[in-house]
């Protein structure tokens, strides 16, 4: 996956947890916590969605890495770039 | 047949732990002994009349609300819209005791005014337990039981303003008696004062089959009519469970919303050992649904009375205790063209008087069904001291009692919120069978669905 489809994977998974919520204002350097008021279960979603849909383990001490969109994608990409 | 999780009971908890494990890709199997789903929120229909079983009002409205707010996370979580569920908001509410009355809306603010206008001395005080309620993290799992009367009564200091307060929160949510766990206070002080009441238009059916229609596209099964006798341990782990007709299911987890006395007696070991037995709840209570003849000629939607000066929430020494209660007029919600209200709601009142399981238990045949219709009338006659309209004529009634509760839902003595003795980790002494619902100690319809997330969740997570 490119960084750019790897992205579209990101904002899909929070698309479908926050279905009100516009994704195009999201910016890429700021916690995701914040923009978006999510909680520790959304987070969880997150994680969830990622293996249900890519088969990616995001264990829990990574969780911090899932901080802002930016090191979202930088933490996937090594784990989505053969998909 | 193998599953990754059984769940015991379809109520709304075991419901909602379903559909968040199956949506994961989870095998997940719901065993419900009753033929239908619901639990102590189902619906049913007599004599050509359709009626909720529990459903007074659904506590924590937030429409549109912040996301952190409970109602707006458990949507997220089972990925459903709040439309699905044509919620209407109440009207006014009020809380009476003799000589004074403080109604309420939805919004703290609403409640704020009228303490400031009831009890000016205590209006400072009030915004401070307002304050220390907003503070408090009750989802927090690892909190522990402490007196909620010894900390509110720290800040408020006129006794009648307190139990005018404990009055709705215990009735709708309280299994201890005469005091209530500060976190369960502060979770019943943001629903029902900070959020407040609302009512899907239709009742619980159609939230149930939106409920049920979200198993089915997940892959949950759902087999009614099938209790489970037992659960098997193998190693101080869960290995599957024996249904009543003795069929052997395995899996590698139980989630059981029957309760942790329940649970128990058909899992002997899920009480650790050294550890002492949960205690089986005391309060229960009897309900009856009035079909008046006439339009309730009262515009409140729900209304809470103590006829003495001081509140007793505590198990009766009388099949009902008529010092207080509860009086629901499911007709005064703010219902719209497209959120109609059902037939008759105008003209229906709910009437909830604390009672004695014991007393109701020792009854037989005539002598019960006499008890029920003498108890029905006297609760309408205590009733009146608040709602004056609920002393007319009634066309058609029916009522039920902690058997009724017990008989359909298992929950020894009728015992609507359980043990006094919660879960809140819904941990057991064994390994992968866990506590969600009642016993776990989110309670009511919003409470009970977030206890079944919750605990779904920390099984997710601890697996992988
Ligand atoms: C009269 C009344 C009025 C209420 N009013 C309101 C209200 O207005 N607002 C509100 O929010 N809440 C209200 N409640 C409370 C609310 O209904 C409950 O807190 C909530 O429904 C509990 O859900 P649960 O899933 O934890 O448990 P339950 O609904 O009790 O679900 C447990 C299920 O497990 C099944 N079961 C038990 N043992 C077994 C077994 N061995 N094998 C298979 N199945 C088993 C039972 O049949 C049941 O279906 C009311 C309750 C009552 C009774």
């Amino acid at each position: 996956m490119t960084k750019d489809a790897i992205r579209q994977a990101i904002v899909d998974i929070i698309q479908e947890i926050l279905p009100d919520e516009d994704m195009g204002g999201i910016e890429l350097d700021k916690p995701l916590r914040d923009q978006l008021e999510l909680d520790s279960m959304d987070f969880l979603d997150i994680v969830m969605e990622l293996r249900k849909r890519y088969h990616i383990e995001v264990p829990e001490k990574d969780y911090m890495e899932l901080n802002t969109l930016g090191s979202t994608i930088a933490y996937l990409e090594p784990k989505m770039a053969n998909l | 047949m193998k599953y990754d999780t059984v769940i015991i009971g379809a109520g709304l908890s075991g419901l909602a732990a379903a559909i968040r494990l199956a949506h994961f890709g989870g095998k997940v199997a719901v065993l419900e002994r009753h033929y239908r789903v619901g639990g102590l929120n189902s619906f049913y229909r007599k004599d050509r009349r359709d009626f909720d079983v529990g459903l007074h009002a659904m506590t924590n409205y937030a429409p549109h609300g912040p996301k952190s707010a409970p109602f707006q996370k458990l949507l997220r979580q089972l990925r459903l819209r709040e439309e699905e569920f044509s919620l209407v908001p109440q009207t006014q509410s009020r809380i009476v005791f003799p000589g004074v009355t403080l109604p309420f809306g939805n919004g703290i603010e609403s409640l704020t005014a009228s303490v400031a206008d009831r009890f000016p001395s205590q209006a400072d005080n009030f915004r401070r337990l307002v304050e220390e309620v907003l503070a408090h993290d009750e989802l927090n799992l690892a909190n522990r039981w402490s007196s909620a009367r010894q900390r509110v009564a720290a800040t408020l200091t006129d006794p009648l303003l307190v139990d005018m307060l404990f009055l709705p929160l215990m009735y709708y949510g309280s299994a201890d008696e005469e005091d209530m766990d500060f976190t369960q206070f502060v979770v019943m002080m943001k629903a029902v004062f900070c959020e407040g009441f609302c009512r899907p238009a239709g009742g619980m059916r159609p939230v149930l089959d939106r409920l049920l229609a979200r198993c089915e596209e997940a892959g949950v099964e759902i087999h009614l009519r099938t209790g489970v006798a037992s659960v098997e341990v193998a190693d101080g782990k869960v290995t599957g469970v024996v249904t009543d007709a003795g069929d052997r299911i395995g899996c590698d987890a139980v989630l059981s919303s029957a309760g942790n006395v329940e649970t128990a007696r058909f899992c002997p070991a899920s009480v650790a050992d050294g550890e002492a037995s949960p205690r089986a709840g005391r309060m229960s209570f009897m309900e009856s649904i009035h079909v008046m003849k006439a339009p309730v000629a009262d515009e409140a939607t729900i209304v809470f009375f103590n006829r003495t000066d001081r509140l007793r929430y505590r198990k009766p020494d009388a099949l009902i205790d008529l010092d207080s209660g509860v009086v629901c007029m499911p007709g005064n919600f703010a219902y719209t063209a497209d959120r109609p209200a059902p037939a008759e709601a105008d003209r229906t009142v709910r009437i909830t008087s604390i009672a004695d399981p014991d007393r109701w238990r020792t009854l037989e045949g005539d002598a019960y069904a006499d008890a029920k219709e003498r108890m029905g009338i006297e609760q309408r006659t205590a009733a009146s001291f608040a709602v004056p309209a609920v002393g007319g004529d009634v066309v058609y009634h029916d009522i039920f009692t902690p058997r009724t509760v017990e008989r359909f839902t298992g929950h020894v003595n009728g015992a609507v919120y359980g043990s006094p003795d919660k879960r809140r980790d819904g941990k057991t002494g064994v390994r992968g069978l866990s506590l969600i619902g009642t016993d776990q100690g989110f309670l009511g319809i919003v409470g009970s669905m977030l206890s079944g997330i919750s605990i779904a969740n920390q099984l997710m997570t601890e697996r992988k």
